[in-house]
């Protein structure tokens, strides 16, 4: 217990005098995850909103795999990018595997599903209500998607937090594309991973205390929005 | 007086079907000119199902609608209002939807905060103009809708039983606004179940009953001596099978 009590305090320590080696590892997270979010909305947004308010023959297969997809295993993906980045693969001679854009390729492609899924439900229920209404303005497709993207916003930034959640807290995909060099592709998951693995427990609870500070503020933020959503009837 | 692009709002052969069911038979309508018409019925008549299908919202299985001689379109649409028993607002202020509705119905720019200020101000909801527009009671959001619908300057507009839930007082406000949108030349196509209120406001009358209409007569006609059974059944006061 004695070492235990010693490692939460030195991890504090660390935590306090903003140590360089854990501030660079926190800063490429955040990097890496929220530039697959970004792109991960990106794709997913536009994506949900079509499955939302279109219908075309194969729409209800698409939506199926979208929702299997949210449930995709992080180390499966991983290892398909690995299989297209590495150096016999259709993406080889990018030279991408073992970079931070390989890590945020894997994140996007885990997060794109959930925002895709989310963006679609919260989409169709407000289509749901102002679809005829929407018909009556006269306007068209386009304009339709841009006044539902918009009156949904309290919910859709929900949904980003959702995926920015999923992607901060991986560590099997990372791993395999990132390959966990030091101060090349390091991320606090995989930091963990590998410091406790070597016993060096105060990087790693230190890291650990802000992973889960970044999941209670991401809860909050979620909390938050919904609050001023209801409270300004934008729910 | 410019061109009329939707009147007259006709309908000619109408079948609508679902599960097995005729809700909509109707073979011949049309609403030009000027005035109120109250499109009377018990509930499940198919009042509200015609409305949608002349206002182009739904697609009948047989038979043809026209707006002013054309199959319905997207480019006219605004010219036909419609609002519904359960006002759908954006949400936004209550000014900010109806900029919205001028936005995106062409109105330039210049001209949309002084005309959303104007309609508000008939719809007596100038102090709430700031306001989300979902957080306004019932009458109030009901009077927007309206005031919305207004905006737009519609040649004809319809509107789907807009009082059912309302209070004396905001049907009485409700009617106002339907009043004087009728005398400035809007036509009204008033859906309800409520034949005081269609003493009130209609011109003329179609009683519609399983779908069907029984009969279409001036108001006044229609209240002495309607010539439909179910009609007169229907204003005494009978349950309608």
């Amino acid at each position: 217990m004695q070492d235990f009590a010693g490692e939460f305090a030195h991890a504090f320590r660390l935590l306090l005098r903003l140590d360089p080696d854990l501030l660079a590892i926190v800063v490429l997270s955040l990097r890496v995850s929220l530039s697959a979010v970004l792109f991960a909305a990106l794709i997913g947004m536009p994506l949900g909103a079509v499955l939302a308010v279109t219908r075309f023959p194969v729409r209800r297969v698409i939506n199926v795999l979208v929702a299997a997809f949210m449930g995709l295993p992080p180390v499966v993906v991983g290892l398909l990018i690995y299989l297209l980045l590495s150096h016999a693969g259709v993406l080889g001679p990018l030279r991408l595997l073992y970079t931070p854009t390989a890590m945020i390729i894997a994140q996007a492609v885990l997060v794109t599903p959930i925002i895709a899924a989310l963006a679609r439900q919260t989409i169709e229920d407000v289509h749901g209500e102002y679809a005829e209404q929407l018909a009556v303005f006269g306007i068209g497709p386009w304009q339709k998607v841009t006044t539902l993207l918009w009156d949904a916003r309290f919910s859709l930034l929900t949904a980003l937090l959702a995926g920015f959640g999923r992607a901060i807290a991986e560590v099997g995909a990372v791993i395999i594309v990132g390959g966990n060099i030091n101060h090349v592709t390091r991320v606090m998951t995989t930091t963990i991973a590998l410091e406790t693995s070597k016993g060096n427990l105060a990087l790693a609870l230190g890291l650990g205390v802000i992973l889960v500070t970044i999941a209670v503020a991401v809860n909050a933020l979620v909390f938050a929005l919904r609050a001023t959503a209801v409270r300004t009837a934008h729910a | 007086m410019p061109e009329p692009q939707v009147l007259p709002v006709a309908a000619a052969g109408i079948v609508f079907e679902r599960d097995g069911r005729r809700l909509l038979d109707v073979a011949d309508i049309a609403f030009d000119g000027i005035g109120c018409t109250v499109v009377l019925g018990p509930n499940g008549a198919g009042k509200s199902l015609l409305l949608r299908v002349l206002a182009g919202l739904i697609e009948p299985d047989e038979g043809r609608v026209t707006w002013a001689g054309r199959a319905p379109d997207r480019e006219r649409a605004p010219r036909l209002g419609v609002v519904f028993q359960r006002p759908v607002l954006l949400r936004r202020s209550a000014r900010a939807n109806i900029i919205y509705a001028l936005k995106v119905t062409g109105t330039p720019a210049s001209r949309r905060q002084a005309k959303a200020d104007a309609v508000l101000a008939a719809a007596r909801l100038e102090d709430l103009a700031r306001s989300p527009a979902r957080l306004l009671s019932g009458g109030e959001q009901q009077r927007l809708a309206l005031a919305r619908a207004l905006a737009l300057e519609p040649e004809v507009l319809f509107l789907d039983e807009p009082t059912s839930s309302l209070d004396p007082a905001s049907t009485k406000a409700i009617e106002d606004m339907l009043k004087t949108a009728a005398l400035a030349g809007t036509r009204i196509v008033l859906v309800t179940h409520d034949t005081a209120q269609a003493r009130r406001l209609a011109d003329d009358v179609v009683f519609i009953h399983h779908g069907r209409v029984l009969e279409r007569a001036a108001a006044p006609s229609f209240f002495a001596e309607s010539t439909a059974p179910q009609a007169r059944a229907y204003l005494e006061g009978a349950i309608l099978a």
